[in-house]
């Protein structure tokens, strides 16, 4: 366990291993997430209620659940920065930031065209679409501190600092915006509520929501190997891997 | 098939528009989020290339190396390797 | 019994070199209260940001007294959140500039401690001046007398909550000098739920419900915040204050 922990520490490890996992993830991500989004789109029943629109389940939900769990892995990572000084839990953090912010718009895009033909409008201010935009704005935040400080070490705790307390607010957050929806609006026909999915539906949606976790994966390991040659540029391996035209792939005669 | 028709399927009973615009942005943003992390990668290794072939000399032993043999381009010496091994 | 007697001396023996925790905690406050009557200015200009903000309301949307009764907490809320905000940025500005931040950062008495004693003073210095004003204002509004008392109430119980989570944001970007936009984008999303719960109580009692049960979720964000907000604050300082 420690020895794996001392592993991490290490950046040239985490480059191997990370190009070693990379492409299953790509592959197996694409594969599940697009068989997933064809299921829904051509084969899924039709749902009596709201009709074809429903369709946009099939990359709302992931979106959405990914976003939030972006979020929460960023906080793990912060404790992690703030605890341990881990500089690989940093890394992800400046790698995953990004990508969470546009998760967050895409789940807000999809959940406003989505009311559009079911409550005909395209922005309510419903409990779960107020979350998510203040889950942007928290987004938001952590990327502009991010990018405030020069100093790359003050800069990755501030932001841990940040994410960490984002955490704590968001159960707070959240339930003010239930509490606050249903105090303006009583009970109206919620977007994402599912009481009845039959397994034509919900199948292809675990599908894609395991898709674009993989996917997910891939991205922010990408991200984090580039962050991590930047950081890592004076240091021979790196210099290597660069000569070597940058590819995630570490050659196994280095390693 | 849930759709009689690929005209059907692209209709979706007048939701078309509502599920394609989505699909079409999801694809759309996903593409963005992957060339932006490309093109991050590109941008450092080409500034780094360019730093390591313009370094001052004797910086590192594979750069004196370059030096001395003329060209500016890496050559992976036998040296080199058994440097970067130890 | 004697025992733990012996420990406690002990452990209290630095205090005879060096003041106490309470005492610390009051020298703090007494030194940022004074400083804030002497820089008038700062004092002030929340309080007027205040009444303009809420003057703008019924100059742009509507004077009319059912549309004011109905939005006058929210406006209240909102002006008061950001004046608050616009307080921050010299919460611990002018003591990081001169270095006097770096000295309570090596005093014995840990940071957050006196952190809270500078949250507290700024409370005492903008929060609770806005709470005063809020009558004055909500008559202009036309809201009834049970309203107003209701939203001083939430006011009061929820502005030291604002300057508690303020001072995080406020010590992640003393470093910064651009930080007072960065500083908003920061704090608004954590303010969100206090805004709710002060708005929705205010509305709660106009709707004849029974608030109590709603000023205690208040009271205990506020709890929550006293206990978890200097904490943060400190750590963001401390990481502020070496980057330096």
């Amino acid at each position: 366990m420690w020895q794996f922990f001392h592993k991490l520490g290490s950046p040239k490890w985490f480059y191997g291993i990370a190009g070693r996992f990379m492409p299953w993830l790509l592959g197996l991500g694409l594969v599940l997430s697009l068989a997933g989004i064809v299921w829904g789109l051509a084969f899924a029943p039709q749902d009596y209620l709201q009709g074809n629109s429903y369709r946009i389940i099939f990359i709302h939900v992931p979106t959405a659940f990914l976003a939030q769990s972006v979020y929460m892995m960023m906080a793990v990572a912060g404790v992690i920065t703030l605890v341990w000084k881990m500089k690989l839990a940093d890394v992800f953090v400046r790698a995953a930031a990004p990508v969470g912010a546009i998760l967050t718009v895409l789940a807000l895009f999809t959940g406003a065209v989505w009311g559009k033909p079911t409550w005909g409008t395209w922005w309510i201010w419903d409990a779960r679409l107020t979350s998510m935009l203040i889950l942007l704005f928290l987004y938001l935040g952590i990327i502009g501190l991010s990018h405030a400080y020069s100093d790359e070490k003050t800069a990755a705790r501030a932001v841990a600092v940040l994410t960490v307390v984002g955490v704590v607010n968001i159960p707070i957050i959240k339930y003010s915006v239930n509490w606050w929806n249903t105090l303006h609006q009583p009970a109206t026909f919620k977007l994402t509520e599912k009481p009845t999915m039959v397994p034509e539906m919900w199948v292809p949606l675990l599908l894609a929501v395991l898709g674009t976790y993989l996917l997910f994966g891939w991205v922010s390991l990408y991200r984090m190997q580039t962050e991590v040659l930047r950081r890592e540029r004076r240091t021979r391996w790196v210099k290597d891997v660069i000569a070597a035209g940058g590819g995630s792939q570490l050659k196994s005669g280095g390693a | 098939m849930a759709f009689d028709s690929f005209s059907a399927f692209i209709i979706m009973e007048g939701h078309g528009p509502y599920v394609w615009t989505c699909y079409g942005v999801f694809f759309l943003l996903m593409a963005l989020i992957t060339w932006l992390s490309v093109r991050d990668r590109r941008r450092v290794v080409r500034t780094q290339q360019r730093e390591q072939t313009v370094a001052s000399p004797g910086q590192t032993d594979t750069v004196r190396n370059e030096r001395t043999g003329g060209g500016f381009q890496r050559i992976p010496t036998s040296q080199s390797e058994s440097i970067s091994k130890s | 019994m004697g025992q733990q007697q012996s420990l406690s001396i002990t452990v209290l023996d630095p205090v005879t070199t060096s003041p106490g925790l309470f005492q610390s905690m009051v020298a703090v406050l007494q030194r940022d209260l004074r400083l804030s009557i002497r820089q008038k200015q700062d004092l002030l200009n929340p309080l007027l940001f205040f009444v303009m903000v809420v003057a703008l309301f019924p100059l742009g949307v509507s004077p009319e007294s059912e549309f004011l009764k109905e939005a006058g907490a929210g406006i209240l809320w909102v002006g008061a959140l950001l004046a608050t905000l616009l307080s921050l940025d010299h919460l611990f500005r002018f003591d990081y500039e001169d270095g006097t931040l770096e000295q309570m950062a090596l005093q014995p008495q840990p940071l957050f401690v006196l952190v809270l004693a500078k949250t507290l003073a700024h409370w005492l210095a903008t929060g609770l001046p806005l709470v005063i004003l809020t009558p004055m204002l909500g008559m202009m509004l036309f809201l009834d007398g049970n309203s107003v008392a209701i939203l001083c109430l939430t006011l009061l119980i929820g502005t030291p909550v604002l300057s508690l989570i303020g001072s995080v944001g406020a010590a992640l970007t003393v470093g910064l000098r651009a930080g007072g936009v960065l500083l908003s984008l920061l704090v608004i999303p954590l303010y969100i739920p206090v805004l709710i719960f002060g708005t929705g109580t205010v509305m709660a009692a106009a709707g004849g419900s029974d608030v109590s049960g709603h000023l205690a979720l208040m009271a205990a964000m506020l709890m929550l915040a006293v206990i978890l907000a200097p904490l943060a604050a400190a750590a963001a300082l401390k990481i502020s204050l070496s980057a330096s």
